[in-house]
């Protein structure tokens, strides 16, 4: 069944694959494995040569996935190599990096947001998936069951079909032990994208331990809306799942996502807090000038390219505008015609990759523009940037002028 | 003192505490083998060959990675003091003990427990889990 290679016999992956899993079942203190029917694996971004070794190791021991499985972002846009600035050793790492995990037979998508092509678990189904917006979409969004794997595991969790039992594995982990009360939150506010990468933040710093309930999110909340506040939360805490009532599959009801147990905190969510959140996702308070523009983290889905395609109608850019996305939904909006126009505009469309976590932004760091809460926070240490955080039609305005045009009205009630 | 073996080993080496958790990526250079974190307290302190002791670790599990390229490049700690066990650090060095890299011993044990060890003296971690002053003149 399995393939030898040469110097490793056939099996010896999934051997070494079953060890790790298993000295990781120790350490969580699980007590049996659960077969998963699913993997995302954050394995393929190149910190150094020993997670290629890592990689090659389990192909030459003829390692191949037991369960559908999608792979994360590499440090390398294969589509556009030119984008990424890389020496020739780094380059050649990264590339061996990526293959490795395509040899062991994971979809080759490179998308931090895998849930946006095709790979979408069902409710309940049991998953080991890498990436921290990921674990928290495929969890609260989705409804399946991960717990926050990370480099390694994930791949040997995806090798062996298996996965320590534990955390949000199971039912009694996954209830909520906090209600976020945001009914009192304006819906002009609530109905913009603006407003979730805040939330996000906030939640993943005041409650980024526990599970939350969401109560008072409009029935209209998009999944683009739920991603970026997901990626925050998880971002700013080690938030892996969280609910909102009436939206996602876990909370018909508050009593529901409160597992009928009461709950044992009630948080309301005042303007004040959301105002500290949204000024903490900018370091460069007061800037004037904007150097780059980054969207896309989360990577960028077909609904947000048609979005900024209406937005970027008529205008061109005057600093570099970065959108980040997978290969897969790149072709669909060039398929649709929506990827020329924005071109022409200005857009440098990254694929495969994104800016905060390789070389791709100017090399003279400045103040970069963003609408995603993740990029907001890892922009400043991964990049060197100082960022302004906004709205995607404050991105385009800006981008436009090279100055910094936010609309902050909607932020005080 | 006597910690819980998270991954077994025996090794010595002066002792450095980290007084704030820490998140191994993009908190520590493997190249280095330092703290590059200039929020850290311990900001530029060398790690190698240390036995260090981390009240917890923080951040993305990409951390592994991190710690599996320390011990690659030979400039890992002599052994791990965990405040809190968590698989991630730990995990990192079971994947260089797969690969063929030099392990290193990594416990879990309650911090307070080792007040009466010297910053910078030589500690001894055996394979059981036991962690005593090493050298001349120490005593248990």
């Amino acid at each position: 069944m399995l393939e030898g290679h040469s110097g490793a016999a056939p099996g010896d992956a999934t051997a070494m694959a079953m060890r790790i899993v298993v000295a990781a079942a120790e350490l969580l203190g699980a007590e049996r494995l659960v077969e998963i029917s699913s993997a995302h694996i954050d394995g393929c971004l190149h910190h150094g040569d020993g997670g290629v070794e890592f990689a090659e190791a389990l192909v030459r021991g003829g390692g191949q996935v037991a369960v559908p499985t999608t792979l994360n972002v590499g440090a390398l846009d294969l589509l556009h190599p030119e984008v990424v600035r890389a020496d020739a050793h780094k380059t050649s790492m990264a590339r061996r990096q990526m293959d490795a995990y395509v040899a062991m037979g994971a979809s080759p998508t490179f998308t931090c947001a895998p849930y946006q092509v095709g790979h979408e678990p069902e409710l309940g189904a049991q998953v080991a998936w890498g990436e921290s917006n990921a674990i928290a979409f495929v969890n609260s969004v989705l409804g399946a069951r991960t717990e926050r794997y990370g480099d390694f595991l994930d791949a040997c969790c995806a090798l062996t079909g298996r996965a320590p039992l534990h955390g949000l594995h199971l039912t009694e982990n996954r209830r909520a032990t906090v209600v976020v009360d945001a009914r009192a939150v304006p819906d002009q506010l609530k109905g913009r994208d603006v407003f979730y990468p805040v939330l996000g933040t906030w939640l993943g710093l005041e409650l980024g331990q526990e599970v939350a309930v969401i109560d008072g999110l409009p029935a209209s909340t998009t999944r683009d809306q739920l991603k970026a506040l997901g990626a925050a939360a998880a971002s700013t805490g080690a938030v892996a799942l969280f609910h909102a009532v009436g939206i996602t599959p876990e909370a018909t009801s508050l009593e529901e996502a409160l597992g009928n147990v009461p709950a044992g905190r009630r948080v309301k969510l005042e303007a004040a807090a959301l105002r500290s959140a949204l000024d903490r996702l900018s370091t460069a308070q007061g800037a004037e000038r904007v150097d780059a523009v980054a969207v896309g983290s989360p990577h960028f889905s077909e609904a947000e390219f048609e979005a900024l395609a209406r937005l970027a109608d008529g205008r061109r850019f005057t600093v570099p505008f970065y959108v980040c996305t997978a290969r897969d939904t790149l072709a669909s909006v060039e398929a649709k015609g929506l990827a020329a126009p924005l071109r022409e505009a200005g857009v440098e469309i990254v694929a495969d990759t994104c800016v905060v976590v390789t070389p791709i932004l100017p090399v003279e760091a400045g103040v970069l523009m963003t609408n995603s809460g993740k990029f907001a926070h890892y922009g400043p240490s991964n990049t060197g940037y100082d960022v302004v955080y906004g709205s995607l039609e404050d991105c385009v305005r800006s981008a436009e002028g090279g100055v910094v045009m936010r609309d902050e009205g909607m932020w005080s009630w | 003192m006597k910690g819980r073996v998270l991954v077994p080993g025996r090794a010595s080496g002066p002792l450095l505490r980290l007084t704030h958790p820490i998140s191994f990526w993009g908190g520590v250079d493997p190249r280095k083998g330092e703290i590059v974190d200039p929020r850290h307290p311990q900001f530029g302190a060398a790690i190698a060959g240390t036995v260090l002791v981390v009240p917890s670790a923080v951040g993305s599990s990409s951390s592994s990675a991190i710690m599996l390229e320390l011990m690659r490049e030979e400039t890992a700690p002599a052994a791990i003091l965990m405040g809190k066990a968590d698989a991630i650090l730990a995990l990192g060095v079971v994947v260089g003990r797969e690969l063929g890299y030099e392990s290193l011993p990594v416990l879990e044990i309650a911090t307070g427990r080792l007040s009466g060890l010297d910053e910078g003296a030589n500690v001894l971690v055996e394979d059981g889990g036991e962690v005593r002053p090493d050298g001349p003149g120490a005593t248990g």
